[in-house]
């Protein structure tokens, strides 16, 4: 499964997906696991925070599901929050942050 | 190994199956000694397998450690105990010969990583939330000391690149208030704290060298290291390395680069790079760069060879499914190879013969002969990570 994702960041077929939170279910997998696993060496396997920031819902109450999801794809400067765009498409980006928003999938 | 043998693997961890008799105090081993024993982290289960190194096996898999992304774990000195630092802030105590908890508790919110003294006395953790360092007793994990990591900004800081020093010390980096503190606990549980200000922008990981002399902190707002050299009379910071992303674009880091375990190889230092996709020598006599070798994407643990003659190295995601081997003499990359997906982490037999490289989304690990670099077996485990074999209870800063 993993191999699937990264085979599918790498030729980008991500850009295909239709836009908007709604994934397929293949996809939603692969991003469940991108987050939990990778995300996590920063912000931990639970989200909890690390060297990142906290993801949980409480913690991210105030912030709207646009702006994180440019924070994702842009990154934070001066920070280790990497820029993912290349590796998620604005619709992945938009899907995490709101899963994120709502407590994330294990 | 083709894939039937692998779900067969990977089932009979998953049951535990009467090879790996889990839990409840019975003996994993009637009677053996413990310096080929290693224990390897299951990051998503919150288990850890107890594996006997020279047979390739799995004596068993403890579970009920908690959340163990980015766990690690030191030994005491008799090769009997480890302790596991887990992400939760959970310390938990494991005798590997009774193959069971021994003692389990919750000593912060968030931590990142521990130590232990060179008499094997102090347990030492390092903490993200609240931040700071705590000491406990070895046999009960009783709690002996708390030591905050309030910088010269007043702000609390999330500690890490912990590791112990002779003398029952320990160093430390201060990744929020861009310090470095040494804490020496020879005279008492009040440490005498030394404290180093404006070391370089957030310090990630931080390392020190076998002998003890050299502290070496990654920093992460700036391209270099902040270096002590602990057996100066008054040991100060300089930065080397630095500049090393000069006119060049800093490409963003996938996973943060790791000092742990790192290469050293006589009186050179092979030293990731955070934003380029090599690896930095640094002579250890003149402190200054010696070279800069392209690798194959952003470099995460750069693993020495016990001889130190090559350094292993892993990489960051996406890019995790590949290892290379850097001859140090050389200078050259010799070979470059691609073990499965997600590598987190590699260690190295005491002597050097094999490696044990942990491929997590694989759910396994495999072991390398190091000489002729092939594979020989693997073990199969759920979403491991780190492996620690127990030769680290005798070496220093491990
Ligand atoms: C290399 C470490 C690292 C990785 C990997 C990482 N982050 Fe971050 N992230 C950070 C840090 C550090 C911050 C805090 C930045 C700051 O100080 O403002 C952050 C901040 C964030 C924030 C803003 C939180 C807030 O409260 O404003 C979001 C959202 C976020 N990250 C999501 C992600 C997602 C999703 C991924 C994976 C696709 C990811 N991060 C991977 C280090 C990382």
């Amino acid at each position: 499964m993993a191999r699937r994702l990264e085979i599918a960041l790498a030729v980008g077929i991500v850009s295909l997906m239709a836009a908007g939170a709604s994934q397929a279910g293949d996809r939603a997998a692969e991003l469940t696991a991108l987050v939990r696993e990778d995300c996590g060496s920063c912000h931990g396997m639970t989200l909890k925070g690390g060297l990142g920031a906290p993801l949980l819902p409480a913690d991210l109450a105030e912030k709207d599901a646009s702006s994180l999801a440019a924070i994702i794809l842009d990154g934070v400067p001066g920070t280790p929050m990497p820029p993912w765009r290349g590796l998620v498409s604005e619709a992945d980006a938009r899907w995490i942050a709101e899963h994120l928003k709502q407590g994330f999938p294990q | 190994m083709n894939r039937r043998a692998f779900l067969t693997a990977g089932v009979s961890v998953g049951l535990a199956g009467p090879a790996m008799a889990a839990g409840a105090g019975e003996a994993c081993a009637p009677m053996r000694g413990t310096g080929d024993l290693g224990l390897i982290i299951e990051r998503a289960t919150g288990s850890v397998l107890i594996v006997d190194v020279g047979a390739h096996k799995t004596l068993s898999r403890i579970e009920g450690l908690g959340d163990l992304s980015h766990a690690t774990a030191v030994f005491g000195p008799s090769e009997r105990y480890a302790y596991v630092f887990g992400r939760d802030g959970g310390l938990t105590k494991v005798d590997m010969l009774a193959c069971r908890i021994e003692k389990r508790v919750i000593q912060a919110g968030n931590a990142i990583g521990g130590a232990i003294s060179d008499d094997g006395a102090l347990i030492v953790a390092s903490n993200y939330t609240p931040g700071g360092i705590k000491v406990f007793d070895a046999n009960d994990l009783g709690e002996l000391a708390s030591v905050p990591a309030i910088g010269a900004n007043g702000k609390p800081s999330k500690t890490v690149g912990l590791v112990d020093l002779p003398g029952r010390r320990f160093a430390y980096a201060l990744y929020d208030a861009d310090e470095i503190w040494i804490a020496d606990f020879s005279a008492g549980m009040s440490p005498a704290l030394t404290k180093f200000t404006n070391v370089g922008r957030l310090p990630y990981d931080a390392n020190v060298t076998s002998d003890a002399r050299h502290y070496l902190a990654g920093l992460f707002g700036e391209d270099g290291f902040a270096h002590v050299d602990l057996w100066a009379d008054k040991p100060e910071v300089t930065r080397v390395v630095s500049g090393y992303n000069a006119g060049r674009e800093k490409l963003p880091i996938y996973k943060m680069p790791h000092l742990e375990g790192w290469g050293q190889s006589g009186s050179t230092l092979v030293l990731p790079a955070a934003g380029q996709h090599e690896v930095l020598l640094l002579n250890l006599e003149t402190m200054r760069e010696e070279a800069r070798i392209p690798a194959h994407s952003q470099p995460v643990f750069c693993v020495a060879r016990p001889d130190g003659r090559e350094v292993w190295i892993n990489f960051a995601h996406p890019h995790n499914n590949t290892v290379q081997v850097l001859d140090v003499f050389t200078r050259k990359i010799v070979h470059t190879f691609q073990p499965g997906p997600a590598v987190l982490h590699l260690e190295f037999t005491p002597r050097g013969h094999e490696v044990w490289i942990s491929v997590r989304d694989a759910d396994r690990i495999d072991i390398y002969d190091v000489r002729t670099r092939t594979k020989k077996a693997e073990i199969a485990g759920v979403k491991p990570s780190g492996i620690f074999f127990t030769a680290r209870a005798h070496r220093l800063g491990a």
